[in-house]
C-alpha cells in the first residue's frame, strides 16, 4: 500500500491549524457517546487525550501496564516543558519557538506539524496552572522559566526538577475525575498484545491481564497508541524498565508504517554506568547546564583530581566549540563531543567514559543555598547513587540512550496509515525530526493529548460508516488465538537463560553498533547477529510458570522477544540512510570539524517502512518534507 | 559481597505465603537493591524456577511503584529515600535481610512482594482533582501565587503514591497520602472553589477503603521517600473541620425540612 497523503492543510503556516480545524468534520455532541476509543497508555499523552475525549462525551477506555495510570514513565520526566509565552519579554514568539524546534531536529520535520505545535504551547501552560500543577513561580507570583539547549531565549516551565511528575499528576487527576463520573473505563496492569484489523480498519486491540493472565478482545471505533518510546531496546537507558515497543511493533506488524527508527536521541549528561549488572542509568537533568560547567583535563590520561587541576589545564570543550551556545548547544552535538573527549583518552572516571560537569563556579557565584533550590533534589538523587557529594567534587556525566524520535508514521491528523489507529506521544514519529531538544516531549505528549487528537478523531468517527465488529467476532478470536499461541511458545522454550541476558547482549550490540556513533560495516555487522540472538532466544529463554497467572518472567519475555524483532528495522533504517542528521551520526558523512553532515538532495524525506515478515527487509515508503518556510541549512551553534 | 535474604513468597491473595531464604552472592555496594534482586531473580530463571515477585519501574525514586519493608522499615534504612534508589553501601558482607510485601488491609497481597495500591486511585477518583475541562483555562499568569504558596504546595504534591506511609503505620492509615493532595490543592487558588467538597470526599473514601485511623505516631513522615511532612495532615484536619462545619445547613436542607 502507498504512503497516504500527510494532510497537511493549505496556505499560510500561520493559518493552516485554523483553516484545519474548520474543515474537520465534526461530531454531533449528543452522538459522542455512541463511540468507544481505546487509548493505549496513560502517560501525559495517553492521560490527557483520554481525559479530554472523555470530558467531550467519548466512551473511553485507557490501560497501561503499571498499576496505576499515575506510574507511566512521564513521571519522571526532570527539566521542563518549553511555551513561547514570552513571559520573559526575551523576544520569544510563536515562530521562535517553531524554528529553533525545526532546527534542533537538523530539519527533518515537517513544517506545518512544529508550527503548530508551537501554537498550542502555550494554552499547555494555562490548562496545566488551572489543573494546580504547582509551577515553580517568582516572588512577584508570577511564573518563572529557565533556558534549555538549543534556545537562547528562556521558555522552559518547570515544577522543581520534577516536572513532569506535576504534569502527569495534573492530566491523571483530570483522568481519575473521568474514571470517576464514568467517561473512562480504566484497565490498570494490562498489556496491549495485539491490534485488530479488519478491511484494513483498526477496530480493536487483544489485552492480557497481567494478573491473571487472561486474555481479552477489546472492540472499538478508533484505538490510540500513547504507549511511549522505545530507548530500552539499548537495554541501559534513562527509561523504565517497563518501557518497551510492543504496542507499536504490534501494529507495525499487522501493517502501520514506522517511520525513522533510526533517529535515537542519546542524552548527554547522565550518570555514568556502573558495574555490568546495572539495569538502568539515571539522568542528570539537562537544566544543570543552567549553571554546570562540562569541562575535561587537556592532557590525556590525567589521572589527578579534579581540583587538583588548573583551569588553564582544562578543556571546557562546548565553551571553546560553541561560543555562542556553549553548555546549551543541543543535545546531539553535546553527547558526541563527551564521546569525541573519552574516545581521545581524556575521559574521567574509573573506567574513563566520563566528563565533568562542574558547579564550583556557580556556588562561589550565587551561593550554595540558590544552586541548592534550582537543583537540590538532583544534587541528592547523584550523591545516592554514585556516593559523592556534588557540591564538593564536580559531577562525573557521560551520555545515554534516553529519548527516540522515531515511531509510527503519522499524518497530520496524527493518524496511522491505517484508518482508525492514531498514534500520539513518544510512540509516534512526531515533530522532532532527528533530535529533540530538551524540554519539548512534555509540550509534544500534552499538545497531542489536549489539543490536537480530541479535534482529529472527531472527523474520523464522523465518517466511519460501518460499525466495528463484536469482540465475539472471528477477526477478534483469530487475533487472541494468536497471541495465546505466542505466548504458548514462550513458556515451552523450557531454556535456562534470562531475557534480561539476551536484552543486555541487544544492547549492547546497538550501543556499539548503532548508538552515538554509526557506519555501515558496523550496522551490516549487527544485522547478521540480531537474526542469531533472536535465534538463540526463541530456544534458550526460561519462562517457568504458566500464562494464566502473574507471570513476571513472561512478561519480560515477551517485551524482549519484540525488541528482538524491531532492532532489525531500527538498523535497515540507520544502514539506509546514508547521512549524518540530528541523532543519527553516520561517521562516513561529517564535516570537517567533526558535525553531522546532511545530504538534502538525497534524503530529506521521512522513511516510512512496512513489514514483510519476521527476519525480512522492511519495504521502504518515502514522505518528502517540503520547506516553504525555512531554508534548512547547515545548523551552527557556533 | 554475599548476603542471606529471607524474602516473603506468596503465589496469589488466597495463598497462606511464607518466608524463603536466599543467598545473595558477589553483590556489589555500588548495585541498588532491587538490582540485588534482579541478581536473585536471574539466579532463580537460571535453575527454571519462578522468580520472586516485586513492583518496579522508575529506578529513579519518582514512579512510586516500588515497596519493599526491608528489615522492618518500608523502603529500608536510608531516609527520604524509595527502595530503587536504596544502594548495597547501606549493607554489609554477611548481613541477613528480611524483605516483606507492603501489609495492611487495603493493600492486598497480589503476589509475593506485590500489592494492590488501587485504594490510592479510588481516593483521588472521590475527589482529588481540579474540576476544569481542557480548553476553560484562562492565561497560566492570570492569577499570581506567591511563591511561598506555590513552594508549600509543591512539597505537598511531590507525594509519589508510594504506600510506604501506610505501610509503615501501626494502624494503616492513609493520612499522610490524603494529606497531601488535599493540601496541595487547598493551598492554590485554583483549587478553592472545590475545597470543601474535595476533603469530605477523600476523607469518606479513605475511611470506606478500610484504611486506619491516625494516632500522631508520624512513622509515615519518617519512611516517606520524599519526606513530606506530617504538619499537612494537621493541616487537613483543619480544612475537614472547615468543611464539616460549612456543610451542615447544605445537609439540612436534602434531609427536607
Ligand atoms: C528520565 C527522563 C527525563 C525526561 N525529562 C524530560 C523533560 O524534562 N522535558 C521533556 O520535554 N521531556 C523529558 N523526557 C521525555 C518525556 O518524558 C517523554 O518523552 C514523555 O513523557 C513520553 O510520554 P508518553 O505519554 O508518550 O509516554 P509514557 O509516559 O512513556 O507512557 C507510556 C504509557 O503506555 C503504557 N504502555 C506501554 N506499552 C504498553 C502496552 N503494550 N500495553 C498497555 N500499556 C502500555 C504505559 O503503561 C504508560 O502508561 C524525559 C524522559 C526521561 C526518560
Amino acid at each position: 500500500m502507498p504512503l497516504p497523503d500527510a494532510k497537511i492543510p493549505s496556505g499560510p503556516l500561520e493559518k493552516k491549524w485554523d483553516k484545519h480545524r474548520f474543515d474537520l468534520k465534526l461530531v454531533n455532541p449528543a452522538n459522542k457517546r455512541k463511540y468507544h476509543v481505546i487509548v493505549v497508555g496513560s502517560g501525559l499523552a495517553g492521560a490527557s487525550a483520554s481525559a479530554t475525549l472523555a470530558e467531550l462525551g467519548y466512551r473511553v477506555t485507557c490501560l497501561c501496564f503499571q498499576d496505576s495510570p499515575r506510574r507511566a514513565h512521564s513521571i519522571a520526566a526532570q527539566g521542563g516543558i518549553n511555551a513561547s509565552k514570552n513571559y520573559q519579554n526575551d523576544g520569544d514568539s510563536v515562530y521562535r519557538l517553531f524554528y529553533d524546534t525545526l532546527k534542533g531536529g537538523d530539519f527533518r520535520a515537517r513544517e506545518a506539524n512544529v508550527y503548530r505545535l508551537a501554537q498550542v504551547s502555550g494554552a499547555i501552560i494555562d490548562q496545566c496552572v488551572a489543573q494546580g500543577v504547582p509551577f515553580a513561580r517568582e516572588y512577584g507570583g508570577y511564573l518563572a522559566n529557565r533556558s534549555f539547549g538549543g534556545a537562547q531565549v528562556s521558555r522552559t516551565f518547570y515544577a522543581r526538577g520534577q516536572t513532569g511528575q506535576q504534569l502527569l499528576l495534573g492530566a491523571y487527576q483530570a483522568l481519575s475525575r473521568q474514571i470517576s463520573s464514568g467517561g473512562v473505563r480504566m484497565l490498570v496492569r494490562s498489556e496491549m498484545q495485539d491490534l485488530v484489523v479488519e478491511d484494513g480498519r483498526a477496530v480493536g486491540i487483544v489485552t492480557r491481564d497481567l494478573v491473571s493472565g487472561k486474555l481479552a478482545s477489546l472492540s472499538a471505533d478508533a484505538v490510540v497508541l500513547a504507549s511511549g518510546g522505545y530507548s530500552s531496546v539499548f537495554y541501559l537507558s534513562t527509561n523504565a524498565v517497563g518501557c518497551n515497543v510492543t504496542a507499536i511493533h504490534r501494529a507495525y506488524r499487522r501493517g502501520a508504517y514506522l517511520a525513522n527508527p533510526c533517529y535515537t536521541q542519546i542524552h548527554p549528561t547522565c550518570i555514568p554506568v556502573n558495574g555490568d549488572l546495572q539495569s538502568k542509568l539515571t539522568l542528570m537533568s539537562e537544566s544543570l547546564r543552567n549553571d554546570g560547567r562540562i569541562w575535561v583535563p587537556k592532557a590525556k590520561g590525567d589521572r589527578r583530581a579534579p581540583a587538583d587541576i588548573p583551569d588553564a589545564e582544562r578543556d571546557y570543550y562546548l565553551e571553546r566549540k560553541y561560543p555562542s551556545y556553549g553548555n546549551l548547544a543541543p543535545r546531539d552535538i553535546s553527547s558526541r563531543s563527551a564521546k569525541e573527549a573519552c574516545d581521545d583518552g581524556r575521559g574521567v572516571g574509573e573506567h574513563g567514559r566520563g566528563v565533568y560537569l562542574d558547579f564550583s563556579e556557580a556556588i562561589r557565584r550565587l551561593g550554595r543555598a540558590t544552586i541548592a533550590e534550582r537543583y537540590g533534589n538532583l544534587f541528592e538523587m547523584y550523591e545516592r547513587i554514585t556516593g559523592e557529594d556534588p557540591y564538593q567534587v564536580p559531577m562525573r556525566i557521560y551520555p545515554a540512550a534516553h529519548y527516540t524520535m522515531g515511531g509510527l508514521w503519522v499524518d497530520y491528523n496524527l493518524m496511522s496509515n491505517v484508518p482508525g489507529l492514531f498514534v500520539i506521544g513518544e510512540a509516534n514519529f512526531s515533530d522532532h525530526g532527528a533530535n529533540r531538544l530538551g524540554a519539548s516531549a512534555l509540550m509534544q505528549g500534552l499538545a497531542d493529548g489536549y489539543f490536537i487528537l480530541p479535534y482529529t478523531i472527531g472527523d474520523y468517527l464522523a465518517q466511519k460508516k460501518k460499525a466495528s465488529p463484536a469482540p465475539e467476532a472471528p477477526v477478534f478470536r483469530d487475533v487472541e488465538r494468536e497471541s495465546s499461541e505466542r505466548l504458548g511458545r514462550l513458556l515451552e522454550a523450557k531454556g535456562r537463560t534470562p531475557s534480561d541476558v539476551f536484552h543486555r547482549q541487544l544492547g549492547k550490540l546497538l550501543w556499539d553498533k548503532c548508538g552515538m556513533a554509526r557506519n555501515a560495516r558496523g550496522l551490516k555487522e549487527a544485522l547478521a547477529e540480531i537474526p542469531r540472538l533472536r535465534e538463540r532466544f526463541w530456544k534458550e529463554v526460561s519462562v517457568p510458570g504458566t500464562g494464566e497467572s502473574y507471570n513476571r518472567a513472561l512478561e519480560k519475555a515477551g517485551r524482549v522477544a519484540d525488541y528482538l524483532e524491531f532492532a532489525e528495522l531500527l538498523c535497515q533504517d540507520a544502514l539506509h540512510r546514508d547521512e549524518s542528521c540530528g541523532g543519527h551520526f553516520r561517521e562516513e558523512h561529517q564535516t570537517e570539524d567533526g558535525e553531522a553532515k546532511r545530504n538534502d538532495e538525497a534524503f530529506s524525506y521521512v522513511a516510512a517502512w512496512e513489514y514483510k515478515g519476521v527476519g525480512a527487509p522492511a519495504a521502504l515508503h518515502r514522505e518528502p518534507l517540503v520547506f516553504e518556510n525555512v531554508k534548512p541549512g547547515q545548523r551552527s551553534y557556533k | 559481597m554475599n548476603l542471606k535474604l529471607v524474602v516473603w513468597r506468596q503465589a496469589g491473595p488466597q495463598d497462606k505465603g511464607r518466608a524463603v531464604t536466599y543467598e545473595a552472592r558477589d553483590i556489589s555496594e555500588h548495585m541498588s537493591f532491587l538490582e540485588m534482586l534482579d541478581v536473585v531473580n536471574e539466579g532463580l530463571l537460571s535453575k527454571g524456577e519462578e522468580p520472586i515477585a516485586f513492583d518496579s519501574d522508575c529506578r529513579e525514586g519518582i514512579c512510586g511503584m516500588c515497596s519493599l519493608v526491608i528489615n522492618g522499615v518500608a523502603h529500608g534504612p536510608e531516609r527520604g529515600t524509595a527502595t530503587c534508589q536504596l544502594h548495597m553501601r547501606k549493607f554489609k558482607d554477611g548481613d541477613t535481610i528480611t524483605i516483606e510485601p507492603w501489609k495492611a488491609r487495603a493493600f492486598p497481597v497480589v503476589r509475593d512482594l506485590t500489592v494492590d495500591r488501587s485504594a490510592f486511585d479510588r481516593i483521588v477518583q472521590a475527589g482529588g482533582f481540579v474540576s476544569v475541562n481542557t480548553g476553560n483555562a484562562p492565561d497560566a499568569n492570570a492569577v499570581p501565587v506567591p511563591k511561598t504558596v506555590a513552594d508549600l504546595a509543591m512539597d505537598a504534591a511531590q507525594c509519589i503514591g508510594c504506600g510506604a506511609c501506610v505501610a509503615q503505620c501501626k494502624n494503616a492509615s492513609a493520612m499522610l497520602f490524603v494529606a497531601a493532595k488535599v493540601s496541595h490543592l487547598a493551598l492554590l487558588p485554583q483549587g478553592q472553589p472545590e475545597k470543601q467538597r474535595r476533603v469530605l470526599d477523600m476523607v469518606a473514601r479513605m475511611d470506606s477503603e478500610g484504611f486506619g485511623n491516625c494516632t500522631n505516631q508520624y512513622e509515615c513522615e519518617a519512611v516517606c521517600p520524599k519526606s513530606i511532612s506530617s504538619s499537612f495532615i494537621a493541616r487537613m484536619n483543619r480544612e475537614y473541620l472547615a468543611a464539616s462545619a460549612a456543610r451542615q445547613p447544605e445537609r439540612r436542607e436534602e434531609g427536607g425540612y
